[in-house]
């Protein structure tokens, strides 16, 4: 065993300052490189905004004053009232209209979403106990229509019961009612669940396609070449390709904490240093990835197209964002198991509206740490190759 | 005239073997959205079919039986966990065991056999709540069952108004039948749009376009041959999107291939349009793609695919006048969906057409200008 006193001491610091010094070029050449391209600000800076904007003012899953056509067939005061329910609704803009021949054609001119239809012998066969009120939607908006549905159900139960309770039909037999809470999201406003969205949608943008396109090219230009005669090595090459990139993902996530706080008043319930350090553990994999395509393709187009398909789409797709992952085909969620996004949206969903719950942060935050590692040796393994 | 034609195909077949000369662009020129068609045609979907659910029962009767039974046997939910106390359901939503607890108090069969109504707690998982809100429908829709199931089992009247639901053109509201179709429009959307910009911006930094300009083509000539091999890949891929959604997916095809493919010529020139504007502000390849980036977000955003366009602010619903591709997801749905023809798609044909001729007129003439 030989001791560590026997090495000459002078060399390996100097080392480590030339080192240090290498990468602290590089870096400032990366970041002439990165505010010189006005390319690069629109991706860097302009796409988040936008992103943002239109996250906060343009996009919305809360249904609202749905054009619907109540068609009457009969004139009766009951029929008339169910329609007042339609009409007095915050979620419908309801025409009331005596026709169904003309109620369809409005709804293949795409003038409503849907109609409520009143047959002629409603208040004979209520007396019954029998009634039948139609709802028809435009199904084609699949979830669209189920979210009207289950307003026009809301709807008539609640004419329905208002009649019980003054008396006019017979109340029904004892009846189990669904007395549901929405925890984490009380008010059920779609921007909750649109902000980790947008966060893992802008940290996915900067991290992976920029430095995809910045690599590549390097290599096509063949500047890297000329980097590869100069004693930098291909460890510290990376380093500095990061360090800019992974600021401005910094950036820009500082950004979108402080639209979900003021712009979209989303609660914040968790830690913010937590938030920052799994955040920082998605950025180096996403870093990592586009670096890695970048290398692997060595052409602007070709990486950029890969990308997008590895790492983008499936952030907005794979993640469990939009979509419920357990309810994709097992051959499906099994890919998105190595989707870094869906780690992290799992993440930001907890730690922005349910808080510190460690059962969920630390397997998730433990994946990302993997990913990191194992994206950054693979990078590194495979541009040296490439230098060789 | 003929000597025009000539040129114009001399460009068209060099413009072809540009892009698909070799193995890797051919790749990513068609493989990437069949993939990304079977992939996202099974992943973009908001229906449910495997909802973790947790249950405190306090009741234990022959009722609340009755009711756990009609979920567990929905095949939709999936009993995860059966709760001893109520103050075990933090920790079960918290972690993420469940989606949704539900809760039955323990004189839910007495208040039932007595006529009364008896309340169901169900707490969902809200982070993500357009999932928890499927999810609560899904348990009306059974409670509703098991309430009908009740009254008729014990001598009970059913309530007097019962509500007939159908949906038209997609009866059992798939949203599979939603996305696919819309697919059709999205990913050739962005690819003819890279692939447009690419092509000028190539040729620029490669200096070739000034090679291009030195020859007897005119201005026109030079946009219709970049313009055409554009439109032909990108209809080649919506076949083979078509191909995936009817083959694969088995969504049936209701209406007349003429008016599918009519919509998708216009939408493509209009695609085109864009892209070879944008690549006439371009100098370097990075910049095209970079630019597409910037201009397919909002319209990809805004088109009506993820979240409706009656939802958003008037505002933002002008703004969608111009985007092509809310036009194309339309024209896909109702072609394909209800069988719509001509007449029905003009107010989508006709903007389409007008992008169109605005962009193609818009490129010839800043192209006009560049070169002089």
């Amino acid at each position: 065993m030989r001791s560590a006193p026997d090495r000459p001491v002078l060399p390996s610091s100097a080392g480590g300052a030339a080192k240090s010094r290498r990468v602290k070029a590089l870096v400032l050449k990366e970041t002439y490189q990165l505010f010189r391209d006005p390319s690069s600000i629109a991706i860097g800076i302009i796409i988040p905004l936008l992103l943002i904007l239109l996250f906060g003012f343009a996009l919305s899953l809360d249904v609202k004053n749905v054009p619907v056509a109540v068609v009457l067939e009969e004139a009766s005061p009951a029929a008339t009232d169910l329609a007042a329910g339609f009409v007095l609704s915050p979620y419908f803009d309801a025409l009331l209209l005596t026709s169904m021949p003309q109620a369809r054609e409005l709804m293949l001119q795409r003038k409503v979403d849907g109609i409520v239809r009143v047959r002629p012998d409603f208040v004979r066969r209520l007396g019954l106990g029998d009634a039948e009120a139609q709802v028809l939607v435009y199904g084609i908006d699949a979830n669209k229509a189920r979210i009207i549905e289950s307003y026009a159900q809301g709807a008539i139960a609640q004419w329905a019961a208002r009649r019980t309770a003054e008396g006019f039909e017979a109340a029904a037999g004892g009846s189990a009612v669904v007395q549901s809470r929405l925890w984490f999201n009380e008010a059920n406003d779609s921007h909750y669940f649109l902000v980790p969205g947008l966060i893992v949608l802008i940290m996915t943008l900067i991290g992976a396609l920029m430095t995809a396109l910045v690599m590549a090219r390097e290599w096509e230009r063949g500047t890297l070449e000329a980097l590869f005669v100069t004693p930098v090595r291909a460890g510290e090459i990376l380093l500095a390709k990061m360090i800019p990139y992974f600021v401005l993902g910094m950036f820009g996530l500082g950004l979108c904490i402080l639209a979900s706080r003021f712009m979209f008043h989303v609660p914040l319930r968790g830690s913010i240093w937590i938030l920052a350090g799994v955040s920082m553990l998605y950025l180096i994999v996403a870093l990592a990835i586009g670096l890695l395509i970048s290398t692997a393709t060595k052409n602007q187009f070709v990486s950029s197209m890969t990308t997008l398909v590895v790492t983008f789409l499936p952030a907005l797709f794979l993640s469990g964002f939009l979509f419920d992952l357990r309810s994709m085909p097992a051959a499906v969620r099994f890919l998105s198991y190595a989707l870094p996004a869906r780690y992290y949206v799992n993440l930001l969903q907890t730690i922005f509206l349910a808080g510190d719950v460690w059962s969920v942060i630390l397997p998730n935050a433990a994946v990302l740490a993997g990913m990191a590692c194992g994206l950054l040796a693979l990078t590194r393994a495979v541009s040296v190759k490439r230098l060789g | 005239m003929l000597e025009s034609l000539l040129r114009i195909l001399a460009l068209i077949r060099k413009e072809l073997l540009a892009v698909l000369k070799d193995g890797p662009s051919r790749f990513s020129l068609f493989a990437p959205p069949i993939l990304q068609c079977l992939i996202f045609g099974y992943a973009a979907t908001y229906d449910l079919n495997n909802v973790p659910y947790a249950v405190v029962d306090q009741d234990r009767s022959a009722a609340s039986h009755e009711l756990l039974a009609a979920l567990d046997g929905s095949g939709v939910f999936q009993r995860v966990a059966t709760l001893d106390r109520a103050g075990d359901i933090k920790s079960t939503i918290d972690g993420r065991r469940a989606l949704l607890v539900i809760q039955i108090g323990q004189d839910f069969e007495r208040r039932l056999m007595a006529g009364r109504q008896a309340d169901i707690q169900v707490i969902a998982d809200g982070r993500n709540s357009n999932t928890a809100g499927t999810a609560l429908g899904y348990v009306s829709a059974i409670v509703g069952t098991f309430n009908a199931n009740w009254a008729s089992g014990h001598g009970q009247s059913a309530a007097p108004l019962r509500v007939a639901m159908r949906a038209w053109f997609n009866a059992n509201l798939e949203t599979r039948w939603y996305m696919v179709p819309a697919l059709i429009g999205t990913l050739t959307f962005l690819q003819t749009l890279l692939l447009t910009a690419l092509s000028v911006a190539r040729e620029r930094e490669q200096g070739t376009l000034d090679q291009l300009l030195v020859t007897p083509f005119r201005p026109a000539e030079i946009i219709i041959g970049k313009a055409l091999p554009s439109v032909l890949i990108g209809t080649i891929q919506a076949t083979l999107i078509l191909l995936v959604a009817q083959l694969w997916f088995r969504i049936p095809f209701a209406g007349s291939y003429l008016t599918l493919y009519a919509g998708l010529l216009l939408f493509l020139l209009a695609a085109v349009g864009i892209g070879l504007m944008l690549s006439a502000i371009v100098a370097t390849m990075q910049q095209a793609v970079l630019y597409t980036f910037v201009t397919m977000m909002p319209f990809a955003l805004l088109s009506g695919l993820t979240t409706p366009l009656s939802n958003m602010p008037e505002f933002f619903q002008y703004l969608t006048l111009i985007n092509p591709l809310r036009y194309a997801i339309d024209i896909a749905h109702r072609v394909y969906l209800e069988g719509a023809d001509f007449a029905q798609l003009a107010p989508d044909l006709w903007p389409l057409a007008l992008i169109a001729s605005v962009t193609l007129s818009g490129t010839a003439w800043l192209f006009r200008r560049g070169f002089e």
